[in-house]
C-alpha cells in the first residue's frame, strides 16, 4: 500500500531524514519508534504532504501512485490520514461542520453525491457512539478549549468518519489518562480491517499493550536502524534507545 | 413654483444642459442654483428646498475630513454631475459584452442568467418578476398600515412625516459628507411602521425596483413607531456594478417607545482591480436614534466592496433602558481600505450597547477599527462591552484598532475585548490533511472568525454573505 525508497528530506541544509526505506502492506500495522527529535513528526508531515520548507528526495508509492506529486487534500482523497500529534483548533467551526466538509470532498473526487445533513447526522452518530465519545462534541469548535485527551479523541472520530486506507497516527497516545487510552485503542482496533494499513509513531510501548504491531522500526537520528516484531519494542522499554544506537 | 425660479430654470437649461430628449443630467458643478434644479425636478415642497439650501451652506464652510486611516487622491466636487434622470448608464445588449470577471462571480453566486443579465444591466424585456413580487408585498404592507417607498415618493406622500423626522438623527451640518448628501440628495428609501405593528417580512430595497439607480447621494429614513418592529435589508448581496466614484449616503433611523429596528447591510461594490484602480469610495454616515424607553436598534454589516469604506453606523442611546447594537464583518483584499466602527452615546439610564467588529485583511488590505463608547453624565448603570477581532491573512495586509471610551458617569461599566490572529499554515495543513481546498479552507476559518457576526443576519442573507467572503478572499492565500 505504501512504499518509501530513499527518502531523504533536509531543510536549510540540515538533513533530518536519511535513507528511508519502509514497506506497508495492506492489513499491516507498523510502528515507529524514536527517541525526541530523531526526525518521527517530520516523517508524518511529509507523507501527509507538508511542502514547506522542505527539501525532499527519493519516491514515495502509495497505492502505487506517486504521493509527492499530490497535494495534502489529494492524498487525503485518495485515503491517506495523518492523525496530529498537536491538532489545530479552529475557532467557530464546528466539529460536526468539518467532518461533514471533509467527507464530501472525498466523496466528490470519487464521484458521489454529497451526503445530506440527516444521513450524515445519523452516520456520525453512529461511529460517534461506536468509538465511546459523547455526541455534544460534534457541535464544539473544532479543538478550541478540548483538553489533550479530547484532542486526540477527535482525530480518531475523524478517521473513523473518513475510512482512510493507510492511518498515520503521530503520538496519538501522548497526553492521554489511561480511560482516553483505552477509547482511542479501542478506535484503533476497530478500523483495522485486511484491506487498511496503520503506521503509529509513538515514544512508548504502552498503546501496543492494545494494538499489536507486525512490524517496530527504531528511528534513531534521522534514520531507520532496526526493525523487528513486537517484541523490538518491548525490549525497547526496558533497554532504552541508547541499547539500539549501541549496538549500531 | 416662484417665476424667478422657472426663469433660472430655462436660462440654465439653454447654457448648460445636455439637451437629449432621452437624458436629463446637470452639467458637473455645486451650486445653490443647481439645488434650487434639484428640488424644483422633484417637485419638493418649500421647507425640504431651505433645508437642502442650509446644508449646502454648511458644507460650503467645511473641509474633507482626513482623520481616517484612509489614502486616496482628492476629490473634485465641481467634476460630479449631481442629477441625473434615467442615470446614465452603457446599456449592453447580451451578457457577452459583460466583462467574464463579473460573470464568474455571478456564477459563483448561484445567480439566475436572468437576475445576471438584470444586474449586468442588460436591456431584458421590461418583465422581471420582482416587479409583480414588489406589488404583492406593497397591497401586503399598506394593509398594516406600513410606508415603504422611495424617498422621493414619501415626500410628495408624507411631507409631513419627513418634516418632522428629516435630519434629527443627522442633522445637515453634522459632517462634511453629511452635509453634502443633504444639499444634493436624489433618492432613497422610506419606512414608517405605525404603533403596535410588527412587520410581517424583511423589507429590502431588492424588492423596490424604483431603488436600484438611486444613485452616489442616497437617503434613507426608517421610522418606527412605538411598540413596532421592522428588520430592513439594504442593498442586493450580488455585485453590484456602479460606475460612481464617491458615494456619500445617509442612513437615519428612529426608533420611538418599545421599537425595535434591525438594519442589515451586505455591501458589495465594486472594490477596484487587484492593482488598485479604480472602485467605489463608499462615504456613508448611518446613525439610529433609541428615542423612547425600551427601544432598540441593531446594525449589522458585512462589508466586502468598496475600494474605501468610511462608515461608522451609531446608535444614540437617548431613551431610558434602551438598546444598541452593532455587529461588523469588514474585508479588505488587495488594495482595498476599511476604516469602520461605530459609536455608541448614552444618555438615557440603564441603555446597554454591544460592539463586535471582526475585521479580516488580505492582500494589502488596510482595515481599521474606529470606535467610540461615549457615556454622559446623566446617564447611570450603562453598559458597553465590545469585542474587536482582526484576522490577517499574509504578511503585506495590515489591522488596526482605535478605541475611544469617554465615560462620565461612575455607574458605568465598559469592557473590551480585543485580539489580531492569522491563519495559520498549521491551520491550513490540517484542513488539507482532512480533504479541504485551501480555498474551503480559508473559507470555512473565516467562516468561524466571522460567525457571531453572521448569526445576527436573516438566513438567506446569512449564507450569502459566506459565500460573498469566499469570492472576495478568493487567492489570498498561496
Amino acid at each position: 500500500m505504501l512504499e518509501i525508497k530513499n527518502l531523504c528530506v533536509s531543510i536549510e541544509n540540515k538533513e533530518i531524514l536519511k535513507n528511508i526505506n519502509l514497506k506497508i502492506r495492506a492489513g499491516e500495522v507498523h510502528v515507529v519508534m524514536g527517541p525526541n527529535g530523531s526526525g518521527k513528526s517530520t516523517l508524518a508531515s511529509i507523507l501527509a504532504g507538508k511542502t514547506q520548507g522542505y527539501d525532499v528526495t527519493g519516491d514515495v508509492f502509495f497505492k502505487e501512485k506517486n504521493l509527492l506529486m499530490m497535494s495534502s487534500e489529494n492524498r487525503s482523497h485518495e485515503g491517506l490520514f495523518l492523525g496530529f500529534q498537536y491538532p489545530v483548533e479552529i475557532p467557530g467551526v464546528t466539529n460536526i461542520y468539518l467532518l461533514k466538509a471533509a467527507l464530501n470532498a472525498k466523496r466528490k473526487t470519487q464521484g458521489l453525491p454529497e451526503v445530506d445533513a440527516m444521513d450524515f447526522l445519523k452516520l456520525v452518530k453512529e461511529k460517534i457512539r461506536a468509538i465511546g465519545m459523547e455526541t455534544d462534541f460534534l457541535s464544539r469548535a473544532v479543538n478550541a478549549g478540548f483538553s489533550g485527551g479530547e484532542k486526540k479523541q477527535n482525530e480518531i472520530l475523524q478517521m473513523t468518519v473518513l475510512e482512510p486506507n493507510l492511518a498515520v497516527l503521530d503520538e496519538i497516545d501522548s497526553g492521554l489518562d489511561i480511560d482516553a487510552l483505552k477509547r482511542v485503542s479501542q478506535g484503533i482496533t476497530a478500523f483495522m480491517r485486511p484491506d487498511r494499513a496503520l503506521l503509529l509513531i509513538t515514544h512508548y510501548q504502552r498503546l501496543l499493550d492494545y494494538v499489536k504491531p507486525d512490524y517496530v522500526h527504531v528511528l534513531v537520528n534521522g534514520q531507520l536502524v532496526k526493525s523487528g516484531d513486537h517484541r523490538l519494542a518491548i525490549d525497547l522499554e526496558t533497554k532504552g534507545y541508547a541499547w539500539v544506537s549501541n549496538e549500531k | 413654483m416662484s417665476t424667478a425660479l422657472h426663469h433660472l430654470l430655462d436660462k440654465e437649461y439653454q447654457h448648460g444642459f445636455v439637451t437629449q430628449i432621452d437624458s436629463d443630467t446637470l452639467p458637473c458643478g455645486l451650486s445653490e442654483d443647481v439645488i434650487k434644479i434639484i428640488s424644483a425636478k422633484k417637485n419638493e415642497p418649500e421647507f425640504l428646498l431651505q433645508w437642502r439650501l442650509k446644508a449646502y451652506r454648511a458644507w460650503l464652510k467645511m473641509s474633507e475630513p482626513h482623520w481616517a486611516n484612509l489614502k486616496y487622491d482628492p476629490i473634485d466636487y465641481q467634476k460630479i454631475s449631481y442629477y441625473s434622470a434615467p442615470k446614465l448608464k452603457k446599456q449592453v445588449k447580451s451578457l457577452e459584452e459583460i466583462d467574464p470577471e463579473i460573470l464568474k462571480t455571478y456564477e459563483k453566486l448561484g445567480i439566475s442568467l436572468r437576475e445576471q443579465q438584470h444586474l449586468a444591466g442588460v436591456a431584458v424585456d421590461a418583465v422581471f418578476d420582482s416587479v409583480s413580487v414588489a406589488t404583492t408585498f406593497k397591497e401586503k404592507l399598506s394593509e398594516l398600515g406600513i410606508v415603504f417607498c422611495s424617498f422621493s415618493e414619501a415626500v410628495q406622500t408624507h411631507p409631513h412625516l419627513i418634516q418632522l423626522y428629516l435630519g434629527t438623527v443627522v442633522s445637515q451640518g453634522d459632517n462634511f459628507f453629511a452635509a453634502l448628501n443633504s444639499a444634493v440628495f436624489t433618492d432613497g428609501s422610506f419606512v414608517y411602521v405605525p404603533k403596535n405593528v410588527r412587520c410581517p417580512m424583511e423589507l429590502s430595497t431588492y424588492f423596490r425596483i424604483n431603488a436600484a439607480n438611486t444613485g452616489q447621494f442616497e437617503r434613507t429614513l426608517i421610522i418606527a413607531d412605538e411598540g413596532s418592529y421592522v428588520s430592513y435589508l439594504e442593498g442586493c448581496t450580488a455585485p453590484k456594478r456602479d460606475e460612481n466614484q464617491l458615494h456619500a449616503a445617509i442612513v437615519e433611523l428612529i426608533a420611538l417607545k418599545d421599537a425595535h429596528i434591525k438594519y442589515s447591510t451586505v455591501q458589495n461594490w465594486y472594490p477596484g482591480d487587484k492593482e488598485g484602480k479604480g472602485g467605489i469610495f463608499n462615504f456613508v454616515t448611518k446613525r439610529g436614534l433609541c428615542r423612547g424607553e425600551n427601544s432598540k436598534i441593531s446594525w449589522t454589516q458585512v462589508e466586502t466592496g468598496s475600494a474605501i469604506t468610511w462608515k461608522y453606523p451609531s446608535v444614540i442611546l437617548k431613551g431610558d433602558h434602551s438598546v444598541g447594537e452593532f455587529y461588523s464583518v469588514a474585508v479588505t483584499h488587495h488594495h482595498q481600505q476599511a476604516d469602520t466602527g461605530t459609536k455608541m452615546i448614552h444618555i438615557g439610564k440603564n441603555t446597554k450597547s454591544t460592539i463586535i467588529s471582526k475585521g479580516i485583511s488580505a492582500g494589502k488590505g488596510q482595515n481599521t477599527y474606529r470606535g467610540k463608547v461615549q457615556i454622559l453624565k446623566k446617564s447611570e448603570n450603562a453598559r458597553n462591552y465590545t469585542q474587536c477581532d482582526s484576522l490577517l491573512l499574509g504578511s503585506q495586509c495590515g489591522a488596526h484598532t482605535f478605541p475611544f471610551i469617554d465615560v462620565k458617569n461612575e455607574t458605568a461599566q465598559v469592557e473590551h475585548e480585543a485580539s489580531t490572529c492569522k491563519i495559520s499554515e498549521d491551520q491550513l495543513f490540517y484542513c488539507r490533511q482532512r480533504g479541504l481546498s485551501v480555498e474551503d479552507a480559508i473559507s470555512m476559518i473565516v467562516h468561524g472568525f466571522c460567525k457571531t457576526v453572521f448569526k445576527e443576519l436573516p438566513m438567506e442573507f446569512a449564507v450569502e454573505a459566506q459565500k460573498l467572503l469566499g469570492i472576495s478572499l478568493e487567492g489570498a492565500v498561496g
